[in-house]
This record gives C-alpha cells, sequence and structure tokens, in this order.
C-alpha cells in the first residue's frame, strides 16, 4: 500500500480508535445565575480590566472620545456611529494600521457571565485594527447582552465569518514575576461604551 | 529512539537547593492558582456537570475521530483554508518549511503551540534561516533563555523578575537592575513590536478544532495570536489531531472550563475563532498525529488525548510545585507529563512516573476527568514490567512493588490521600529545611508510607476492595 500521508494518518486512527464507542451527550438547559445582565456584565467586564461609560447618545460618545482621547493623532473607527480620522476603508494593508493609537469597533453582543464582547472580522474591517490599536473604544447596545457563554454560542455563526473573537479586556499578562501587567501585545485598554 | 534517561529527582533536588527563592516562589505562585481555580469552580453551579459532559464529548469524539476529522478538513477547506496532514513532527516541520520557502518568507512570528514544541519547530526552521519569534510574552523569555516552557500556560513561571531582568538586558538592553514587571513588559511589547510588522507568517496552535464548521479556537490574554493572524499575509497553524470538538456549541463547556481552571479567571482575554482565511490573507492548516493514533490505540491511556492543556493538574500538583517543570526534561511536564511523555519515549522517561505521590489532586481537578493518578500508576506497571526500574529504586519500593500490578487496589490510597490535600497542600516531602529532597532519597517518604500503610491495611485478602468498588 502506498497511501499519502493524509491516508495514512486516517488509517492509523481507524485502525487504533478505542472498541467502546462513546455517545454525544444530552446537554441540559443549566438553570441561569444572572438574570439582570447589565449590572454583571459591568462588574465582569471592570474586573477583567477594561473601563465603562455609559454616553446618553451617540453625539454625548463623540465627545466622551474627543474628552478621553483629545491628544490622540491617529483615530481610526470601523463604525459609522463614531468619527475617527483614518478612513477604515482606505486600507489596503494591515500593516497600515501601526500608527492607529485608538481603534474603534461596534460588538455584536456582550456576555454577561464574563463581561466578552463578540467582534468579527465584518466589524473590524481590517482586523488588524482590533490588535495594532494602542487603546480601543468598543461600541455596545446595552440591550444587546446575554447570560453566558451557553447563550453566546448561539449567537455566533462561525460559517458567516473567518474571523470572530470574544474580547475580554485589554492585553494582560502575568508571565513576569506573577503580577498582572495590561498591554502584554494587544491594546493597553479598552473602554466600552455603552450605547 | 530511545535517549538519556530523564533524572526528574536530581533535576528536581537542584531546582530546589538553587537557592531559598526560586522554588518557594513557583510553589506560592501555583498553588495561588490552584486557589483561584477552587474559587471559580465554586462559583459555578453545574461545574461538575460541566466536567462530565467535556469528558463525554471528548470520549465522544475520539471515539470516533476518523469522521470528525474528515468532516473538519472538510468545511475548513470548503472556507478556503488549506489542509495538510503530517504523521509525525517531521513531517509537520516539512510543511511549515515548504510553506515558507515557496512564499520566501524568512521570519515567522509564533504564539505558543505545545505541538511545535513537541516537533522542535523553531530550532528546525532557524537551523534553514528562518527568524522564529515568540510572541506570548512568557515564551519569548524562555526562548532567550534557550530553554523550553516549563509550564503549558505559564511558561516562565519558574523565573523571578530578576532573572528575566537579567535575560532582557543581555537581549534588548534593559536595565538590569529594574526588575519592574511593567516597565519589563513595555520593553518587550516595543521589541516585539517591530517583529510583529516584519513577519511574513503568523503561526499558532489551536485549543479548539470544530468539525461542524472547520473553524479552531485560540485563547490568548496577550492578544499575540490575533497580531500574528491578522497582521502577516500568511497564517499557518499547527493543530493536533485530538483537538477536534463536533459542535460550535461544544465550546460553550469547554470555554467556560478552560481558563477557570487554569489561572481561576472567567475566561482568556481573546477566544479567537478563524473560520478560513481572513480579508487578504492565506491559512494554512496543519493536521498533526505525532504519536497520537498509537495513545488512542493504548487501553489504558487514550484518556489522555482528551486533556485541554489548562495546567491545572500542574499547578495543584505538590511534586511539580516544588521540582519546577524544567526538571521533567520533557515537553509536558507535571501530572499530564507523566502520562504523556512515556508516549514519546518510554526508556527516556522512564523515571517520570514515579515523580507522583499519587495524592490524586490532579484527577479532582482535571476539567475533562483524565484519570491522571490512576494512569501515572498504570505507567508505573508499565515500567516495572519492562525492568525500567532501577536497581536501588525496585529494592526501595519493597511491598509496594507488588500493588504496582493491581493498579485498581490504589483507588482507596488515593482517596485518603487527597483527602489529607485538602487540608494541608504543603504537608510534602520536599521540606527544604527539614529534608532536602533528593540528594539522599530514593523516593518520597509520604509515598513510601503510605503505600505500606495501605498496603498492611488491606493485604489480608478479605479486606480488599471488590472490583466493582475500583
Ligand atoms: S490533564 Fe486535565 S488538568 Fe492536566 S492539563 Fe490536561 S486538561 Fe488540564
Amino acid at each position: 500500500m502506498n497511501l499519502n500521508p493524509r491516508d495514512q494518518v486516517m488509517e492509523a486512527v481507524r485502525s487504533n480508535l478505542p472498541s467502546e464507542k462513546v455517545a454525544y451527550p444530552e446537554t441540559p438547559a443549566f438553570a441561569k445565575t444572572i438574570t439582570v445582565m447589565l449590572p454583571a456584565f459591568e462588574e465582569r467586564i471592570r474586573e477583567a480590566g477594561a473601563t465603562l461609560y455609559k454616553p446618553a447618545s451617540l453625539a454625548a460618545a463623540q465627545a466622551l472620545l474627543e474628552e478621553q482621547y483629545g491628544d490622540a493623532s491617529v483615530i481610526c473607527s470601523a463604525t459609522p456611529d463614531l468619527k475617527g480620522n483614518l478612513d477604515i476603508h482606505s486600507i489596503k494593508n494591515p500593516h497600515d494600521l501601526a500608527d492607529v493609537d485608538v481603534g474603534i469597533i461596534r460588538a455584536r453582543f456582550g456576555v454577561a457571565e464574563n463581561g466578552m464582547v463578540w467582534l468579527t472580522q465584518e466589524d473590524l474591517v481590517v482586523n488588524s485594527l482590533g490588535f495594532l490599536s494602542q487603546h480601543l473604544v468598543i461600541l455596545l447596545q446595552p440591550t444587546e447582552l446575554v447570560a453566558d457563554m451557553y447563550d453566546a454560542y448561539m449567537r455566533v455563526f462561525l460559517d458567516d465569518t473567518a474571523y470572530g473573537c470574544f474580547m475580554m479586556g485589554p492585553s494582560a499578562t502575568a508571565d513576569i514575576g506573577a503580577v498582572l501587567v495590561h498591554g502584554a501585545q494587544g491594546a493597553r485598554s479598552l473602554s466600552v461604551y455603552l450605547v | 529512539m530511545s535517549s538519556k534517561r530523564v533524572d526528574v529527582a536530581a533535576n528536581a533536588a537542584a531546582f530546589i537547593d538553587k537557592d531559598d527563592i526560586h522554588e518557594p516562589f513557583h510553589d506560592e505562585h501555583l498553588w495561588a492558582a490552584r486557589m483561584k481555580r477552587d474559587a471559580a469552580a465554586r462559583a459555578v453551579p453545574e461545574w461538575e456537570a460541566l466536567r462530565d459532559l467535556a469528558s463525554q464529548i471528548k470520549a465522544h469524539t475520539l471515539t470516533h475521530l476518523d469522521h470528525y476529522l474528515e468532516l473538519f478538513e472538510a468545511n475548513a477547506t470548503r472556507h478556503g483554508a488549506k489542509v495538510y496532514w503530517a504523521r509525525d513532527a517531521a513531517e509537520h516541520n516539512q510543511h511549515v518549511l515548504d510553506i515558507l520557502s515557496s512564499r520566501n518568507i524568512n521570519s515567522v512570528i509564533k504564539s505558543k503551540s505545545m505541538l511545535q514544541e513537541e516537533c522542535n519547530m523553531t530550532a528546525f526552521l532557524e537551523t534553514r534561516g528562518i527568524t522564529v519569534t515568540e510572541s506570548d510574552l512568557g515564551e519569548r523569555i524562555q526562548q532567550l533563555d534557550n530553554q523550553p516552557p516549563s509550564h503549558i500556560v505559564m511558561p516562565a513561571i519558574h523565573k523571578t523578575a530578576g532573572d528575566i531582568a537579567e535575560i532582557f538586558a543581555k537581549a534588548i538592553g534593559t536595565d538590569p537592575n529594574n526588575a519592574d514587571p511593567q516597565y519589563l513588559t513595555e520593553a518587550m511589547r516595543q521589541d516585539a513590536r517591530q517583529r510583529f510588522l516584519k513577519a511574513g507568517a503568523g503561526m499558532t496552535g489551536a485549543n479548539f478544532a470544530i468539525a461542524e464548521t472547520g473553524s479552531f479556537v485560540v485563547c490568548t490574554n496577550e492578544g499575540n495570536a490575533d497580531i500574528g493572524a491578522s497582521v502577516p499575509p500568511v497564517h499557518i497553524a499547527s493543530i493536533g489531531i485530538e483537538k477536534l470538538l463536533p459542535k460550535v456549541q461544544d465550546l460553550g463547556i469547554f470555554i467556560r472550563l478552560l481558563s477557570r481552571s487554569a489561572l481561576g479567571t472567567l475566561a482568556t482575554q481573546y477566544t479567537s475563532h478563524f473560520t478560513g482565511p481572513r480579508n487578504g490573507g492565506e491559512l494554512h492548516i496543519i493536521l498533526t498525529d505525532n504519536g497520537r493514533s498509537k495513545r488512542l490505540g493504548l487501553p489504558d491511556f487514550w484518556h489522555s488525548l482528551k486533556c485541554i492543556r489548562c495546567g491545572a493538574c500542574m499547578n495543584t500538583c505538590p511534586v511539580y510545585r516544588r521540582s519546577g517543570g524544567l526538571a521533567y526534561g520533557a515537553t509536558y511536564s507535571g501530572p499530564i507529563g507523566i502520562i504523556l511523555d512515556p508516549t514519546f519515549d518510554e526508556s527516556k522517561y522512564s523515571e517520570l512516573p514515579y515523580h507522583s505521590t499519587l495524592c490524586g489532586s490532579c484527577t479532582e481537578v482535571c476539567p475533562v476527568k483524565i484519570d491522571i493518578s490512576d494512569q501515572i500508576l498504570k505507567w508505573r506497571k508499565v515500567m516495572a514490567e519492562k525492568k525500567y526500574l532501577p536497581i536501588s529504586r525496585r529494592l526501595a519500593f519493597g511491598a509496594a512493588g507488588k500493588v504496582f500490578e493491581h493498579p485498581g487496589l490504589f483507588h482507596g490510597a488515593e482517596t485518603a490521600a487527597s483527602a489529607a490535600m485538602k487540608i494541608t497542600p504543603h504537608f510534602l516531602l520536599y521540606n527544604r529545611s527539614l529534608n532536602p529532597w533528593g540528594r539522599h532519597r530514593e523516593l518520597p517518604h509520604f509515598a513510601k508510607q503510605t503505600f505500606r500503610e495501605w498496603y498492611l491495611q488491606y493485604k489480608q485478602p478479605d479486606k480488599e476492595p471488590s472490583p466493582k468498588e475500583l
């Protein structure tokens, strides 16, 4: 037999399969521990190192952005809801976002259980915006929350997007002396605007 | 390919005896992670049910692995990824090299992948003129110090900030007297950023691969995998064939378990899902066997393939905490290492199964319910049967030697020890001042005494637990 590596791996797997076959288990619907989602979400995302703001309107959010990042030179927004000074749609190469001080993205929804927000390639427009930007501002409608990860995955359609990320806060590490430091590689800070 | 046997006890002794700082620091921080894990687990009412489900989903996938591999391949291909197969490390590394050289890429940035460690990929690529930069801070520290990771989640946890200040001073010119973690992290961020921007390819591993959509998931706290995947034009992912899960909804269970078990956090800062190449990029997936299919065929040991590499068994292990991960001389250390490493090289790792008290704490914390301590005992049996055990040690075990042939009988001893563990986590053997371990000792006292106590208690035939209880 002269099999290619693929067939050889498959053959090796088949000939070594355990004789007992285990059935796929039924997942019960677990009782929800979180019933009021917004306060839980707010608490969790703060624990994860993000800051939370509640501007009353998009106009107030724009003013908040200017107040918060008045001295930033490059602000790039991937959402029509807030304006920066670099047009994301003009970007052809992910490297062109290397100088971005503040990236702005609208998340699809948040998860009350842990403070994650769901961002897809379509929301980022250019994926590197989420990771090369020094600081991130995430817009999230306060009504777009799910209780936990079970519900979160009901709203995730991986077939429809090449990239999706649950982001829980700024980049973090504790690799030196077991001390928590933000801004290891990705964003140094994450601000969530509930609007 | 047997190489020199790892003398794990001597290596551990060297770590403990190094000074009064490293071993206590290591022990303390890992125990802190274990305590945080306990608190996180307690806060989820269905925690035990989740562990059962995760274990069953993994068992289901592994017992139907051929089906799920084909499904994954078909779906990943449908989404535009290129899927390669590798029987072993050499084939894996060759695929990587071929992809890079056909595109004239001579520098890559990689995030943490235990599979790539297993394949010794970095050394392979570097001798062929390709610059490989680790982007995870802990892995980068280890790379600059020419050491493998000592822990699967916290690669440099055996080092103090002072050690790292010295390494960075030499490598990137930081102040050797400034050991402030913030300062050092910032310095490496600046250095790594240039490398991210220059790299021709980003490499990642995968925590989970989803058959139903052909996606894979990478979890990091730094966002380094995402930079590697979103900045260079080419993304190469190395995925062990055991990483598969059938459905997207399974992630609801596994993501809830992973980081809580690892560090006691609710999740990692980034949980990223890749399904086909991103806009304007290429995605290459290398499905790698490297001994996994063989492990699947070992009736006593195939459950080890359920491992999601959370590191909880390492954090809780009293022997690992005091020994440091490098003592194991292998890609995988701690309890999971003890049961995986011998499948790569029985002779080289024949001492590892003795580097355990069989307290059973690893089995208790494992989120996918691998019977780790039972498997350690079974490996002792394998080693004893194959006469790998050195003479001195065979004598030292004495009565216990017989017990190794009846692994099931050990359950009672393990459970008792586990209970003790909860009360006094640091009860152990390796008390530095009272009993510098490793120098004069063949075997940890605790284990010896427990074997004996247990053995004396149960050696009368009528007292043996019935097979049903085991
Ligand atoms: S064996 Fe279990 S506890 Fe240990 S790393 Fe694997 S999944 Fe985690």
